[in-house]
């Protein structure tokens, strides 16, 4: 028995970009997610919270990069810091609340206290540790952090390119999703967090198939009214496409007038958001302002996937965290506009309930789909997960191989980037 | 409560654990028509996500706040079409749940409303896998010519903030 690592050198076999081919043990061998942990998670940008969750000096949120366990927080200039919750004397977690407000974190265990920056301040009887211990050297351990419009990612990787690069043309649709503040700052109203016994590139797939819509959605789309059944009946029209963006991120534009929230501000309201356009005339809000947030409360008409861990979607955030090999968690973060009125932050609210988390009409039948994927991987070892829709017809679009709406093009860009970061 | 006596209280105790466990009875049955038929249609059931170990608010008290559903009687009647039509993969079959309700409480009796507070334990059964569930629950029953009634339901789950599961069934 060898004690190397596996290598896996035979990568093609793992995914053969050719013929687009996924092979099953992509989604099954603990080695491989080991391996995946190192060189995915530990190595690019990585989604951690959005700046609205912990916005003051002081404030703090507890997140993951791949299977660590980090705190965000605030220093008092406001500078946002990132480290792995974990004393440096012997391991400790030193925070166990989600999310707060401190001045430092002291861990429970021994006391050693750290200051906002991580940096160690003071720890109990330092005598016996003698006169050259190195305070300096013993701070929570520190990651890199960037941010872009208030998405907040952090890498391990000192050498990484920088965020904005990383990001490239991501970046203008990142600009466009947060339109749907309707004018005002976009803020994070709460979350659904469910676990799903499946592999995270399960989840990773999804956010930008558009082909599982009408089958696993159908009963979302039946408690609709026919306007917005419409609306959401986007593989019928077909008019929206699927983008490779470069990096392993992919765009899908389900419903394309509604791209840019800014247009087509003449556009006639909706039924279902007439009751609240009167409610804000009613609160005072001129015309115009009505129009604009009524047009913003529904989301974005697209979805953006973001390498490894990240999606935007509608009016929410998807996250995902991979815990073994066959489970991972799913957060789905609900958007608002802050200091905006209050009738259409509670629209959005209700809205997210109905489509998302545990007791969604969406998302329960999402989970069952996904368990019934690693589930059903259990047999014919050897066939390959088929992930070519849509190859026949790809063009070149603006800045990638865009393909039809059903098309499978995003994940392909998933996967290629997967290869290209395990073969490093 | 404090106009009340302990013969009538103990009554109203009674009355209220038949109604609880009739309900009890009807959702692990999935027999969700007379489910909602045990509403009076004006309030609210609600899921809420709550840091552990809030005191329950009413269920108005979570308009503002992202819940895990916060039905009224549209959305209540929504949701069951939803269970029924066979068109929900993750309900049809739903997980097969034994649910036991207890530790009832009535904190309050003012006119014909009763305020109560139960706790209610679910283990669910899908692909051979065993999931557990523990709820504290406030309710707003109303006594009404034809029986006690729901107002107001409001279930909270014990890790409601932090990580679920999907579920396939109503609690
Ligand atoms: S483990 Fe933290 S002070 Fe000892
Ligand atoms: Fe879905």
């Amino acid at each position: 028995m060898s004690l190397d690592m596996p290598k896996f050198s035979d990568l093609d076999a793992l995914y053969d970009e050719a013929e687009a081919k996924v092979a099953t043990s992509m989604y099954e061998d603990p080695a491989l997610f080991d391996a995946e942990m190192e060189k995915i998670f530990h190595k690019t940008w990585v989604w951690v919270a959005h700046e609205s969750e912990f916005p003051d000096k002081g404030s703090f949120k507890l997140s993951h990069v791949g299977k660590e366990p980090v705190i965000l927080v605030r220093d008092r200039k406001g500078a946002i810091h990132c480290m792995v919750n974990r004393c440096r004397h012997r391991a400790a977690t030193v925070c166990e609340v989600k999310k707060g407000k401190t001045s430092s974190f002291q861990c429970p265990y021994h006391g050693w206290g750290y200051g906002l920056d991580g940096s160690l301040r003071a720890l109990p009887y330092p005598e016996q540790y003698g006169d050259d211990f190195d305070k300096a050297q013993h701070g929570l351990l520190k990651l890199r952090t960037d941010s872009y419009a208030g998405m907040v990612f952090a890498t391990f990787n000192d050498e990484l390119e920088p965020l904005s690069d990383f990001l490239g043309p991501v970046k203008k649709w990142i600009d466009l999703f947060m339109k749907q503040g309707g004018g005002f700052p976009v803020k994070v109203l709460g979350e659904h967090q469910f676990k799903v016994p499946m592999n995270w590139k399960v989840q990773l797939e999804n956010t930008t198939d558009a082909y599982h819509f009408p089958i696993v959605h159908k009963s979302f789309l039946q408690s609709l009214d026919g306007e917005t059944e419409q609306v959401f009946s986007f593989l019928e029209h077909g008019r929206g496409f699927v983008e490779d963006l470069g990096n392993g991120h992919s765009v899908m534009v389900m419903m394309p007038e509604l791209v840019d929230l800014d247009e087509n501000l003449d556009a006639p309201i909706p039924e279902r958001f007439s009751e609240l356009a009167e409610e804000l005339r009613g609160e005072g809000y001129p015309e115009d302002q009505v129009k604009k947030i009524v047009r913003a409360v529904g989301g974005a008409g697209f979805n953006l996937n973001l390498f490894p861990n990240v999606s935007f979607s509608l009016s929410f955030f998807r996250v995902l965290r991979p815990v073994t090999v066959e489970e991972t968690e799913i957060r789905h973060i609900a958007l608002g506009m802050e200091g905006g009125p209050a009738a259409a932050n509670r629209m959005r609210l209700r809205l997210h309930e109905h489509f998302q988390g545990p007791m969604g009409f969406g998302s329960p039948d999402d989970a069952e789909v996904w368990e019934r994927v690693q589930r059903g991987t259990k047999g014919g070892e050897t066939l390959p997960i088929l992930v070519n829709r849509g190859m026949v017809d790809e063009a070149e679009g603006a800045d990638g191989p865009r393909g039809h709406i059903s098309a499978e093009t995003g994940m392909r860009a998933a996967y290629a980037m997967w290869k290209r970061m395990m073969s490093a | 409560m404090t106009e009340m006596t302990k013969i009538e209280t103990g009554a109203t105790l009674m009355e209220v654990t038949a109604f609880l466990w009739a309900e009890a009875d009807l959702l692990d049955r999935k027999d969700y028509d007379p489910w909602l038929a045990l509403w009076d249609g004006q309030g609210t059931y609600v899921m809420p996500i709550t840091e552990p170990g809030e005191a329950l608010k009413s269920a108005s008290g979570y308009a503002e706040a992202l819940n895990l559903c916060y039905d009224g009687a549209k959305m209540r009647k929504d949701r069951v079409a939803r269970f029924q039509a066979g068109f929900s993969i993750s309900s049809a079959p739903p997980a097969q749940t034994v649910r036991t309700v207890s530790r009832i409480v009535i904190e309050a009796v003012e006119g014909e409303l009763i305020h109560v507070r139960a706790a209610e334990t679910v283990v669910e059964d899908k692909f051979g896998r065993q999931r557990l569930f523990a709820a504290d629950m406030g309710y707003v029953l109303v006594s009404t010519a034809d029986g006690l009634k729901i107002r107001d339901k409001v279930v909270r789950l014990l890790n409601s903030d932090g990580m679920l599961t999907s579920i396939s069934y109503l609690f």
